[in-house]
């Protein structure tokens, strides 16, 4: 197997625009253009456009297409109604999560599973492997997407100076395919960063056409092309987890405080239900931690693996933190032992290098958008 | 990026102008602060410190990193920049002139600085 980083079919655009590449799940992805602040503050007040095309398309369909994503999903895929979106999640049979997930319904029988680019293959051998005894097809379409997202205030405006479809009736979490700058997309109101925006499932061959038509689009306005590096400030702020720090195989949807998606309610059996209703049941009676937002008092900022500490005792772990732009300081999400993990304890600080430098715990998120 | 011909340089990406009255300049090149990203955060070793040539005197945090920021020189610290702890940008948008990070009274000549084309050399390889 080659370890050679794959690239996205606006790999030789992102070079042209002096982007700093990174290495991302095995793909070659722009860190950021210039700012990574910039960057961010651009989502926040007017648009930025994103290459998201490492993330991981995996195509469901056949008559029971439905009844195999009940199957092998946490959700309750049969209320999502067509042209509708979902955000759930895959876990194993002993509750740990795989991945979290969007599923879009494209058409009666078939459905569009988006995975993160690191657990695109994980998320593609399980729902093999749970197709069995089912009247359905699991189809690997990493290959057949490039995925250009625009996110921001402005860019519905940008996106409908360009496309024929009805954006206005296009609600968040749907998606409905249309023409975009002349070729056919997928699109969906749907994103990471906690602003309102779009994601634009294309051939590959036409993602270049489509970025610099979106550029042209967004000139006037301030849309800036944006990395992956702000992407993660934006989903931060947003109190949006990402796999691998705030969801891991070792902990359930419950431990991570998203046991909504969870529907025990659908009829038929699904991977994991037993665990999870054990784990629905530890959560609500003897949580052992629980995901809080932290803020800084100082400057110095907390990284992922850090301890929290309070009276010089490890409570907890920060499992993301950065500066963030929108609050002018740095900001961490933490799992933190139940006792101490209400908004305002007191105390509270996060081991930055040997220094115990004080927080304060907030709820989740730490931005909200106006709407 | 063009690193000025009258500064020294070290292999950690550090900036030493020439001593005027026994006191030199220290920053991080431009090429050190494009790798960082937007600087957030700037801990500058304090007015009567002593550093030491190669050694650890304080740190740069960014977006992504943090980076220790090493001494070209050994000396007592004579200044250290107010404006870059209160706008750590100013280390991206001025490495060689507003965004400099502290002053030293030189004790010893410091020894193994690059010139600027060495430098250049170094950076891009």
């Amino acid at each position: 197997m080659s370890t050679a980083p794959r690239l996205t079919a606006l790999d030789a655009l992102h070079r042209s625009l002096g982007a700093t590449m990174t290495d991302f799940a095995g793909w070659d992805m722009p860190l950021r253009y210039a700012s990574e602040r910039d960057e961010h503050v651009a989502v926040r007040t007017k648009a930025g456009l994103f290459d998201l095309s490492h993330m991981g398309e995996i195509t469901v369909t056949g008559p029971q297409a439905v009844d195999l994503l009940d199957f092998a999903l946490v959700g309750n895929i049969s209320t999502v109604g067509n042209g509708r979106a979902r955000y759930t999640m895959i876990c194993q049979e002993d509750g740990g999560i795989l991945d979290d997930l969007i599923v879009y319904r494209l058409a009666e029988t078939e459905y569009m599973v988006v995975a993160n680019a690191s657990n695109a293959q994980i998320v593609l051998d399980a729902l093999v492997a749970r197709s069995g005894g089912f009247d359905a097809e699991v189809r690997d379409d990493r290959d057949a997407y490039a995925l250009i997202a625009v996110q921001g205030p402005e860019s519905p405006g940008i996106l409908k100076s360009i496309t024929d479809a009805d954006l206005d009736g296009l609600k968040y979490y749907a998606g409905l395919p249309g023409t975009v700058a002349g070729v056919p997309a997928l699109i969906a109101r749907t994103g990471y960063t906690g602003e309102d925006g779009f994601e634009l499932f294309l051939k590959p061959e036409h993602a270049e056409g489509v970025w610099k038509a979106l550029t042209e689009a967004g000139e006037g306005v301030g849309l800036i092309p944006c990395g992956l590096s702000c992407r993660d400030t934006l989903r931060l702020e947003a109190g949006m987890p990402l796999y691998g720090h705030e969801l891991t195989t070792a902990l359930t949807p419950f431990d991570a405080g998203l046991g909504r998606v969870v529907k025990f309610e659908k009829p038929g059996d699904f991977v994991g239900r037993k665990a999870l209703e054990a784990a629905a049941e530890r959560a609500e009676t003897a949580p052992p931690r629980k995901l809080v937002g932290l803020i800084a008092e100082g400057r110095r900022v907390p990284r992922a693996g850090f301890s929290v500490v309070k009276d010089g005792v490890v409570i907890g772990e920060v499992t993301s933190g950065a500066p963030s732009p929108t609050l002018g300081r740095p900001i961490a999400i933490a799992y933190v032992d139940a006792a101490h993990a209400a908004p305002g304890t007191e105390g509270v600080g996060v081991d930055i290098r040997g220094t115990h430098e004080p927080y304060e715990v907030v709820a989740l998120p730490f931005y909200k958008r106006q709407k | 990026m063009s690193n000025p011909q009258q500064l020294r340089y070290t292999k950690e990406h550090e900036w030493l102008s020439t001593a005027e009255d026994g006191v030199a300049t220290v920053g991080i090149t431009e090429f050190a602060a494009n790798a960082l990203g937007d600087v957030v955060y700037a801990q500058l070793p304090a007015v009567g410190d002593t550093v030491t040539a190669g050694e650890t005197c304080g740190e740069l945090e960014s977006t992504k990193s943090v980076s220790d920021l090493y001494s070209p020189v050994t000396g007592e610290v004579v200044a250290s920049n107010q404006d870059v702890v209160d706008d750590p940008s100013l280390v991206n948008s001025a490495p060689f002139e507003g965004g400099w990070l502290f002053k030293v009274r030189v004790a010893g000549e410091p020894e193994e600085l690059l010139s600027a084309d060495e430098y250049t050399a170094f950076s891009a390889g």
